[in-house]
């Protein structure tokens, strides 16, 4: 499986034909507490670069965009009861939803774990 | 990901600017100036100062003496409270009215009018000395209010901008018990919206028993040397931590409290504002203060809006410019919003059409095409815990 990070702070596991997208530790650290997360509708289809979700933290709502174009799968569904679960596992249990890989040379030019790192540092 | 926070430009900084930066505050930009949004996260502050004691930083705001033997009677022509009838000591809540009836300003107004003791040898007695009005005001306001105050208040006042000192505000139930330790027997008679010039050392203070969270609290103003030294010395008590603007935000949302540009402005009179306790009686009759006449016509015919709380449902937050509907129609906007950490759910306030502000009035919030059933409720969302004294 391969996870690929985008410059807007999001993440995307690649598991086939399907990605699991999120948003990253340095993402909701920025971020604040997260009290609400809107997910996308399952069965929606989306374009790269617009709107997907919306957080929002105590203090202000701020979009995320979908990283790559698609079709929606599944919403997380623990976000609902729990949204603080981006907070405190965002890279992990704290995924966004998943959707399928329209055009995988989207992916292409995206950072690996190590590039987001230095992506980061220099932030 | 976007966010509308603004980051930090080439602005001014404030006394304890690197005080906070050690205690590893994020900052931005608020009123010109850099100032901390939080230091270990909101929601954490926001329930440590609902639980224990929160030490804010609002040297932003804008300290003003205004002296001399006409000072009351200058400052009645600009503020619909009554000033002249406030004892020394003692502080109250006013706004800054334009002519037209909107809002220029609300601020804390204090007699600070000092003491003079008297001289046995020389046989004086106690007196008490020039008068003097101390204000607090908001920080992205305070250079319109100055220029306000210097046009209209006669020469033979004198205002002073005390930009030297920084403003200190410890807040919460056991804000009192922790400053009783630092400054022994300095408090113990003070009530709320009681004022005291303190010594403490070299260190003049004034103490006022006042805040902007809904809690029992001080607000400290301080030389700006002396800023980091008392700040430390504050939060050295196991009782206090450093909370930064965004807590602040939230404890003063759910207590009800308005907060200027915002939830009033020069478009919103006092009385829709529903800040009638801030026209004293006799001055809302007798008027002689900027805007009676605009204000004595809305109190005439009665407010076309009326500010109310909005308790929302489920766990999306209405964030300030949502439309507020009943049925079809559109009867109001939300003027600020966010989530309540201590009620765990969304609230705001808004300016809705008279007629549907009554408390329980089912009405609806739009929030990005989805209607969210929201309910007039009674302000504050959480109780004000005030130290009035027995």
């Amino acid at each position: 499986m391969a996870r690929y990070f985008t410059e807007e702070h999001e993440w995307i596991d690649l598991e086939g034909d399907t990605a699991t997208v999120g948003i990253t530790d340095y993402a909701q650290e920025q971020l604040g507490d997260i009290v609400f997360v809107e997910l996308p509708e399952i069965g929606m289809v989306i374009d790269k670069g617009k709107d997907a979700a919306v957080v929002e933290s105590v203090k202000a709502a701020s979009d995320v965009y979908a990283p790559i174009s698609g079709e929606v799968m599944e919403a997380n569904p623990a976000l609902e009861d729990d949204p603080a679960l981006v907070n405190t596992a965002p890279e992990e249990d704290g995924w966004f939803f998943k959707m399928t890989v329209s055009d995988k040379s989207q992916l292409e030019g995206l950072m690996d774990a190590k590039a987001y790192k230095s992506f980061c540092n220099e932030l | 990901m976007s966010d509308d926070t603004e980051t930090p430009g080439n602005t001014e900084t404030l006394p304890l600017d690197s005080w906070h930066r050690r205690k590893g505050a994020r900052m931005v930009l608020f009123a010109g100036y850099e100032m901390p949004i939080q230091f270990e996260g909101i929601v954490v502050e926001h329930n440590w100062v609902r639980e224990q004691a929160g030490l804010f930083d609002v040297s932003h705001m804008g300290q003003v003496m205004v002296s001399g033997d006409k000072a009351a009677e200058e400052l009645e022509k600009l503020l619909p409270g009554a000033i002249a009838s406030l004892k020394p000591g003692r502080t109250r809540y006013s706004l800054l009215m334009a002519e037209d009836g909107g809002i220029l300003d609300d601020l804390m107004v204090t007699n600070a009018t000092p003491w003079i003791e008297g001289d046995e040898e020389e046989g004086t007695e106690g007196r008490w000395g020039e008068p003097a009005y101390y204000l607090v005001v908001n920080g992205a306001t305070k250079w319109d209010d100055i220029a306000h105050l210097r046009e209209h208040l006669d020469d033979d006042v004198t205002l002073t901008h005390m930009d030297d000192r920084a403003l200190l505000a410890l807040q919460g139930p056991n804000a009192a018990t922790a400053l009783n330790r630092v400054m022994r027997n300095v408090i113990d008679d003070m009530v709320f919206m009681d004022s005291v010039r303190y010594d403490f050392g070299e260190w003049p203070l004034r103490i006022t028993r006042s805040g902007y969270t809904g809690e029992d609290g001080f607000e400290i103003s301080v030389p700006e040397e002396f800023a980091e030294s008392l700040a430390d010395r504050l939060c050295a008590e196991i009782e206090v931590r450093p909370v930064g603007l965004g807590a602040r935000d939230s404890l003063r949302l759910e207590a009800g409290l308005p907060l200027y540009g915002h939830d009033i402005t020069t478009e919103t009179d006092p009385v829709s504002a529903d800040l009638g306790f801030a026209l004293t009686k006799r001055r809302r009759e007798e008027g002689g203060w900027m805007g009676h006449e605009a204000v004595a016509r809305v109190l005439a015919d009665g407010p076309q809006q009326k500010r109310v709380g909005l308790a929302i449902d489920g766990r999306m937050p209405a964030r300030e410019g949502a439309l507020v509907y009943s049925g079809d129609k559109q009867v109001g906007r939300v003027t600020s919003g966010g989530f309540s950490p201590t009620l765990e759910r969304p609230i705001a306030m808004a300016y809705i059409d008279t007629g549907f502000t009554d408390e329980g009035t089912e009405l609806e919030v739009e929030v990005r095409k989805k209607r969210l059933p929201a309910k007039v409720a009674a302000l504050p969302f959480v109780p004000h815990r005030y130290h009035r004294g027995k």
